[in-house]
């Protein structure tokens, strides 16, 4: 037995490095590459404003003599037009990363709405249980049985026909985070409220009780931070999805205005160019959307191994 | 049983009561009606005489009685649009929807299990490697995007097939087919392809999955023993087998289909219920709007009900387990 004192804090990035999360993360390819992609997809977007070409909601650098000009390889595409350009003469390249940024912005905000939605109301179902328990799963319970696509679609067509025609575009982005917000809520509820009842009957939790702590802050401050593990990656799942949804709302006509585009409306607008063989007005928005989508999909593949203690 | 059937049941009532709810509530919330039904130019007492003869001037349990009274009659009213019967639009847009779904199950699930039966069986072939891999992908395109990808190919670059529309129908008095006609079912191929694919690869999957664990099991195991031919232990025993779970995944499909058949149905111009529906909200109108919303509720309800009690039939550890 020495005096000599131990070291029982290691460093931060000590304790990243001996994470098992962290281990499974450099010990997987797949993984990733999947977050290099996720990663360089989302700043590229994010950072539209400085590295995009041209700014496509600028009128002066806009040129309808410019417009529908095929890629900058393909005969007849001009060299400062990389990806070519749209009806409306706008650069595809600058329109893909601005409609990126919002398609990302969208789903992380639904997401965001569902998560903080249906972990709440999972924690309260799993800790108080009893009647508000099974009320509040019955409702998640049958509305998992609709497709939450559809569903979307109704919700976000309600919210829209509530609107007065007016406002009906400025709002549309709202509508349609409500929208896919509340389709994803339940994917949650049952995810935390699973966590919630395994943690409720831990010591921790019934020390915390008899010192007499209210209910809301034993679920606010011990019950809720250890359920967020597999809420994570639901969220991730959950995001590829909820780009999906916006993008096929947006698609459909019942999401994002053209003034603004997102991936899915530009989808929309380039389709309809299609038979004039104008191909790339949505050939390289699909593609980013399928890459992005892809990518988000292979990470939240990856964290549900990583992170399902079952699976190890 | 029985207990277990009208306790379902008696949810699923719920569930109707509360759509239904939602549904009449968008008449009131969404516009004024009587706006939508005469001109600008309509006299104030013109338009208090319209509001009279719709009853909009009583108490609100009134009217939601009489919604409910004739809804569960079906009849909607007017489309504020097309100024025609709400029932009158779905029954005519309905055989377009279901002929669509019915070809895109039949190809699911044909498809979907002679795949799933050959990748559980020989699973290490460059074939089923191929075929679990492309499935990835698919499961990770969204339904429009290979839409309009098919589109491309087959109707704009080879020119093979139409790209929108049912092609020519037949009256057959209160159905109109597409399958009558070399036509219809050119402009069926498409659409039903696009709907097919993502229940495709689910059921590809699910079959694959089962498939694998009945290969394991001491009866396959003792079939081959006994020296029967290779294909009769496959078929016969195996597929057997894994064919409990298909089917009560099927009802649940079928719902699945209904759901994208709205974004197939856009994509390709597809004359169906789901076409009119995103059109009925791009005009705000409302009456095909709620029968949509209480139609698609119903057909759902009618679904799970009917796979709950599927389960409680073909499964017999639900019934001893409650």
């Amino acid at each position: 037995m020495t005096d000599q004192p131990i070291n029982i804090t290691p460093s931060r990035w000590q304790r990243l490095k001996d994470n098992d999360i962290y281990w499974s993360f450099i010990n997987s390819p797949g993984a990733m590459i999947a977050a290099a992609i996720t990663l360089i997809c989302i700043v590229a977007v994010f950072s539209a404003p400085l590295i995009a070409p041209f700014n496509p909601f600028d009128p002066s650098q806009i040129s309808l003599w410019d417009g529908k000009l095929p890629p900058a390889w393909a005969e007849g595409g001009q060299s400062q037009y990389l990806l070519g350009t749209d009806n409306q003469g706008r650069d595809m390249l600058s329109t893909i990363l601005y409609g990126g940024r919002l398609s990302v912005l969208v789903g992380i905000a639904a997401v965001c709405l569902g998560m903080v939605l249906g972990v709440s109301l999972g924690v309260i179902s799993g800790y108080i249980g009893g009647a508000t328990d099974a009320i509040i799963m019955r409702i998640a319970d049958v509305q998992l049985t609709i497709p939450g696509i559809l569903l979307a679609i109704l919700i976000n067509g309600i919210g829209r026909a509530v609107l007065p025609i007016e406002v009906r575009d400025e709002f549309a982005i709202y509508v349609v985070i409500l929208a896919i917000g509340l389709t994803d809520w339940p994917q949650f509820a049952r995810v935390a409220r699973g966590a919630t009842l395994v943690e409720a009957n831990k010591e921790y939790v019934q020390a915390a009780r008899v010192i007499g702590l209210p209910s809301w802050l034993i679920m606010l401050r011990h019950i809720l931070p250890n359920t967020l593990r597999p809420v994570l990656v639901i969220a991730t799942i959950g995001l590829a999805l909820a780009i999906i949804a916006e993008a096929t709302l947006s698609f459909l006509g019942q999401g994002i205005p053209p003034t603004t585009p997102s991936l899915g409306t530009l989808i929309r607008v380039g389709n309809e160019y299609l038979f004039s063989g104008l191909w790339w007005i949505t050939f390289f928005p699909a593609i980013a959307l399928v890459v992005l989508v892809f990518a988000v999909n292979l990470l939240g593949d990856w964290m549900r191994d990583a992170l399902n203690p079952k699976l190890r | 049983m029985l207990a277990f059937i009208l306790k379902r049941l008696a949810q699923s009532v719920l569930v109707m009561a509360v759509v239904s709810a939602i549904s009449f509530s968008l008449f009131n919330f969404v516009g004024d009606p009587v706006n939508n039904m005469v001109g600008q130019d309509a006299t104030r007492e013109q338009r208090v005489q319209i509001r009279i003869d719709l009853g909009l001037d009583d108490p609100i349990l009134v009217q939601y009685t009489r919604f409910m009274g004739n809804a569960l009659q079906g009849d909607f009213g007017l489309s504020y649009r097309i100024k025609r019967p709400v029932d009158e639009l779905i029954f005519e847009r309905l055989p377009a929807t279901i002929e669509l779904v019915f070809v895109s199950a039949i190809i699911a699930l044909v498809v979907g299990i002679s795949l799933g039966v050959y990748t559980g069986i020989r699973r290490n072939s460059w074939i089923s490697r191929t075929v679990l891999s492309t499935s990835l992908v698919g499961v990770s395109l969204p339904t429009f995007i290979i839409g309009i990808a098919l589109i491309y190919l087959f109707a704009v670059i080879l020119r093979w097939l139409p790209s929108s529309g049912r092609g020519g129908v037949v009256d057959l008095g209160w159905w109109k087919t597409s399958f009558l006609t070399v036509d219809g079912w050119r402009a069926i191929i498409l659409p039903a392809i696009t709907l097919s694919l993502f229940q495709l690869t689910l059921i590809l999957r699910l079959v694959r999955a089962e498939m694998m664990e009945v290969m394991r099991t001491d009866y396959i195991k003792f079939a081959r023993a006994r020296g029967l031919a290779e294909r009769s232990i496959n078929f016969v025993h195996a597929l057997r087998n894994t064919l409990v779970p298909v089917i009560t995944i099927i009802g649940l499909n079928i719902g699945g289909l209904i759901a994208f058949s709205v974004i197939t149905e856009t994509v390709f111009q597809w004359p169906g219920t789901g076409l009119m529906f995103i059109q009925a909200v791009d005009f705000v109108d409302v009456p095909i709007m709620a029968a949509y919303l209480v139609f698609v509720a119903l057909l759902f309800v009618i679904i799970n009900l009917v796979v709950d009690i599927l389960y409680f039939v073909v499964d017999p550890r639900i019934r001893l387990g409650d």
